[in-house]
Parts: C-alpha cells; structure tokens; sequence
C-alpha cells in the first residue's frame, strides 16, 4: 500500500511537471487550411532552427477553423486560403504571405486534354456525367470534392462560380486524401492546391492554360487564391516575429523554392 | 483511535467513484442540453425522415445518414461476427491449450491497431480491389463494413471466447459420454449454454461499429445520399459530426449535436440489450 501511494504520488508529480513544460516559453501557435499546412510546417521548422528557443506550431482543420481558431483566440494566426474573407473575419487583420493556384486533377492515366470552364462546372454539378462527353473514354466521372468548411473549396467555388455540388460527389477531408483518391482511381476528378501536386496524378489545363507558377503569376490560369494570415489585434509579439520572417526574402525565397507563389 | 487511512479511504474512493459518474452525467446532459432544442425547433419527422441535408439552407435531414451507419454497421457484423464466433469456437474447442493461449492475446493485439492505420490500409489497398472487382468508386458501403468488420474482429473473438471457456467442464464431459461427436457436443451443448456470452459480444461489437468515426470518414465516401447498392458511397452519423464540427456555426453546430444525441440513444439501447443478455446468462446457468 506504502509503495503504491509513492508510486502514484511520484506519477503525479512528473505528471504535472511535464504539463507545466510547455508553456513557460512563448510558442506561436497556428491552425487552419490544409493547403498551406505542408508549407507553413517548413517555415516553422526553418524559423526554429534559426532561433532556438522559440516554438512554433502548425495545425490543420481547414480555412473556416483558421477564422475561428483566430477569432476566439484559440490560435495566434489563423491560415485562411480563400478567395474572399468571410464577414465575420472583418474584425481580423489579414496578411497576404502567398499566392496559391487550385489545380483541375485527373489520374495520370485520363488522356484528357483540355477542359473549359463550364465543363468544369458542369462535372461539378453533375450535368455531365461521363468523360466520352468531354473527349475522354466511355467511363462514368467520380467526382471529388473537399468538406462545406474548406477553403480550398471556397475558392473552387467562387472563381468557377455556380457550382451545386452533385448529390453522388465523394467528399474527402483534406487536399492529401483527395490526391491519394485521384491517384488511386482512374475515373475520378477533384481539384488540389498547386503547392500539392506531384507525380501520382496529372493537373487538367483549364481554357487552354495549365496550373504552372508561369502561368498563375502571368494571371492567364484563373482559378487562383491568396493565403492570408490573419491575426487579432492582441497578437503576440513572437507571432509577429514569425510573420515578419515569412513575408521576409528568406521566407519568400522558402516558399517559392517549395512550390507555391510569393505574395508580390 | 482509527488509522488516518482507514478515515480518508471511504470517502476518497467515494468521490474518485462519483467523478467518473459524473463525467459521464455531465457529457449527456451537455449533448442534450444542445440537441434537444434543436430537433424540437425541426420537428423529429424532419429531421429523422427527410433525405436533404443543406445546412446552408436550412434542410437538416439526416435519413440517409441513418441508414449508412445501420448498413455499415449491419454490414460489418455479417463480416465480423460469424469469423469472429468460428474463431473462438476454433481456439477453445480444436486447438490444444498452449496454443490458444499464445493466440487468442495476438488476436486481442488486433483491437490495438489504430482505427486510421485501418483507414488507411482500406484507402490504399481495400478500395481500389473492390473497385477493379466490384465496381463503383471503390469508396463504398461494402468497403467501410469490411474494414469495420476487421476492427470488431477481435472484440467478437474474446469475449465469445471467454463465454465458451466459462461452459463448465461437465457440460463438454456429459455430452461426450452420451456418445456425441466432439462438433456435435459443440453446437448442441457448448455453443447453447455460451449463448448469451456470445450475443453479448455481438452487441458490444455493433457498439463500436457504430460508433467508428476515423476508419469510416477515409473510406466510405461521405456522400450524403441513400444508397441503392453496397458499391454506393455513403456518409454515416459519426464521419458527419467529425467533417462538419469544426466549421459549423449556429443551427448546423446545434444539428450536429442533435446527431450526438441519435448515436448517444442508439448506443444506450444497444448498451441495455447487451447488459440483459449477460444478466439472463448468469440467471440460467445458476
């Protein structure tokens, strides 16, 4: 009985000491879209390698969480990658920290070529229904998409405008599962941020433009979204720090180097 | 003159018991408290019957949710519960005892497996095999029951076959000495005097099938439509509260508590069966 009451006693106390850890640093903390997470992972790391002792740490959770998780003051910076801030972000102060292109994606076997704006909205909408309709093989088109909070879908939404989401769209939960569903089937369709794409599946050019750095900088691919940081007025100064590291070369450098575009 | 543990004990223990109660109070009364004014408000017709689910409009139907979970769930008992029983049956009955011991803890290390490395293996492996055999998106209805059908696996295996090792031994013995065959002393004694232990254990399973949220959101397709075959994409009521939770505001967040409040009621009952199914089987065989 003596041994266990120490024992637990003893539990208790590391316990408590290990909770106590964490916070007597200042950390800068950040959470929201799932797009800019990879990136905002690395300058993370970047920034803590240069100046040890500051902890900074990336969650995901989408664009609407970011706003909330702002808001609320649950996170110092919220990441929010839409095309138009909500209205009850106005409160918020939004920083642009980069540009981001929303890529059309297929499996790299779909030898398709082209895709017009309207056939894009109309496989969203479920009007067309079989690749043969716009020039592709005689398969049924699995459609894709993100959840009601994302923003990646937001900014989908708005550029294209006048999607209603078909009623038989599979609905994936961040940008990393709707590639790995694309990449995995060779009837599906989605889209994904630009930063994201990679050999396992093929980006669809969009009214003659494909989803290059080129081409969203030059602004002939339309389907592009800032990345706003937003902050409350009563950020931290570590924050601010990590912000100012972000929209400096080095961070800009960082992030083109990554895949994405600057914000100038 | 007593000894200072002896006066601290009763209520210490008292009130470590009553916070664990408590907490579970707590959390029911917060789930109703939010979802209860909501489906008054809808109308529990409405809610429970109608097939559109457009939060930003205002439709909060949540049919075809309902029937997802009851078909996965349903689904993955067919799966899980005749392997799981053969298994047990097997390890008890078949198999020398050393050897049922050093398996029946490597199946019980089974329901230690993350439920997202589930999820993931039913993303990368499981769905495009039924897509390329079966059809359809591969994200499916029949690939969420057989995933979960997997997970209660071992729940299944254990507890039927701690049931069947509590069957005493002159059950097997009698049977035996009045000439039945070691299958047959099997399914007419063991496995009707095992009864209750067993469906006791399908119960608790269809518990944690339906409860299963990870494994279920990455492989089930999430569409929010009834679905007309097992090769259809399906949301259930657990992948919606997850997906939705953390960007609903107003009356969507309140919907999502009042689905916390179905499951939670779902639960309870399955719950209660399974509570009279162990408590008949300690009355019949005392």
């Amino acid at each position: 009985m003596n041994t266990m009451l120490k024992v637990s006693a003893l539990l208790m106390v590391a316990f408590l000491c290990a909770v106590g850890c964490g916070g007597r640093k200042e950390a800068v903390t950040l959470a929201g879209s799932t797009a800019f997470q990879p990136f905002a992972e690395k300058l993370a790391d970047q920034y803590m390698s240069q100046h040890p002792g500051a902890t900074v740490s990336v969650q995901g959770g989408g664009s609407t969480v970011g706003i909330q998780s702002a808001l609320q003051g649950t996170v110092q910076i919220g990441m929010a990658d839409l095309v138009q801030l909500p209205a009850d972000a106005k409160t918020l102060t939004a920083t642009v920290v980069a540009r981001d292109g929303v890529a059309i994606i297929v499996h790299p076997s779909n030898a398709i070529t082209n895709l017009t704006t309207d056939q894009v909205r109309d496989i969203f909408n479920g009007k067309i229904t079989n690749w043969k309709m716009v020039g592709g093989a005689d398969h049924s088109i699995t459609v894709v998409s993100r959840e009601a909070g994302s923003g990646t879908r937001s900014s989908f939404e708005q550029i294209v405008g006048g999607v209603h989401l078909s009623a038989s769209a599979l609905v994936q939960d961040s940008n990393g599962t709707i590639r790995e569903t694309v990449a995995n089937d060779p009837n599906a369709m989605g889209y994904l941020s630009h930063g994201l794409l990679n050999k396992n599946i093929r980006d669809v050019p969009v009214d003659g433009f494909a989803c290059t750095t080129a081409n969203v900088s030059g602004g002939r691919y339309k389907l592009v979204r800032p990345v706003f940081f937003l902050t409350r007025s009563d950020v931290s100064s570590a924050a601010r720090d990590f912000m100012a590291f972000v929209l400096s070369d080095v961070g800009q450098e960082q992030i083109r180097k990554d895949g994405l575009l600057s914000a100038k | 003159m007593k000894r200072i543990d002896e006066i601290i004990a009763r209520p210490l223990l008292a009130a470590i018991a009553f916070s664990a109660l408590a907490s579970l109070l707590l959390i029911a009364v917060f789930i109703l408290k939010e979802g209860l004014p909501f489906m008054a408000r809808i109308g529990f017709r409405d809610f429970l019957g109608s097939s559109d689910w457009q939060p930003q409009e205002g439709h909060f139907g949540i049919f075809p949710m309902i029937v997802a979970s009851l078909g996965v769930t349903l689904g993955a008992m067919a799966i899980g519960a005749p392997l799981g029983i053969a298994g047990a049956i097997f390890l008890c009955e078949f198999v020398p005892r050393p050897v049922m011991r050093t398996v029946k803890p490597a199946i019980e290390l089974l329901a230690g497996i993350p439920s997202v490395v589930f999820g993931f293996l039913g993303v990368m492996v499981l769905a495009p095999l039924v897509r390329t055999h079966f059809g359809g998106p591969g994200l499916s209805l029949l690939t969420a029951a057989i995933i979960l059908g997997i997970m209660v696996l071992p729940t299944v295996t254990s507890i039927s076959a701690d049931a069947i090792m509590a069957v005493p031994g002159a059950f097997r013995e009698g049977a035996l000495a009045l000439g039945a065959t070691r299958w047959q002393s099997v399914y007419m004694v063991i496995l009707k005097a095992a009864r209750s232990g067993i469906i006791a254990s399908v119960i608790l399973a269809m518990g944690r099938a339906i409860g299963e949220t990870m494994a279920v959101i990455m492989v089930a397709g999430n569409t929010v439509r009834v679905p007309h075959s097992a090769l259809d994409p399906v949301c259930t009521l657990t992948a919606k509260i997850a997906m939705e939770m953390a960007s609903a505001s107003g009356l969507h967040r309140q919907s999502l508590f009042a689905i916390g409040v179905v499951l939670f009621v779902v639960i309870m009952i399955l719950n209660a069966l399974a509570m009279t199914a162990i408590r008949s089987r300690k009355g019949a065989s005392s």
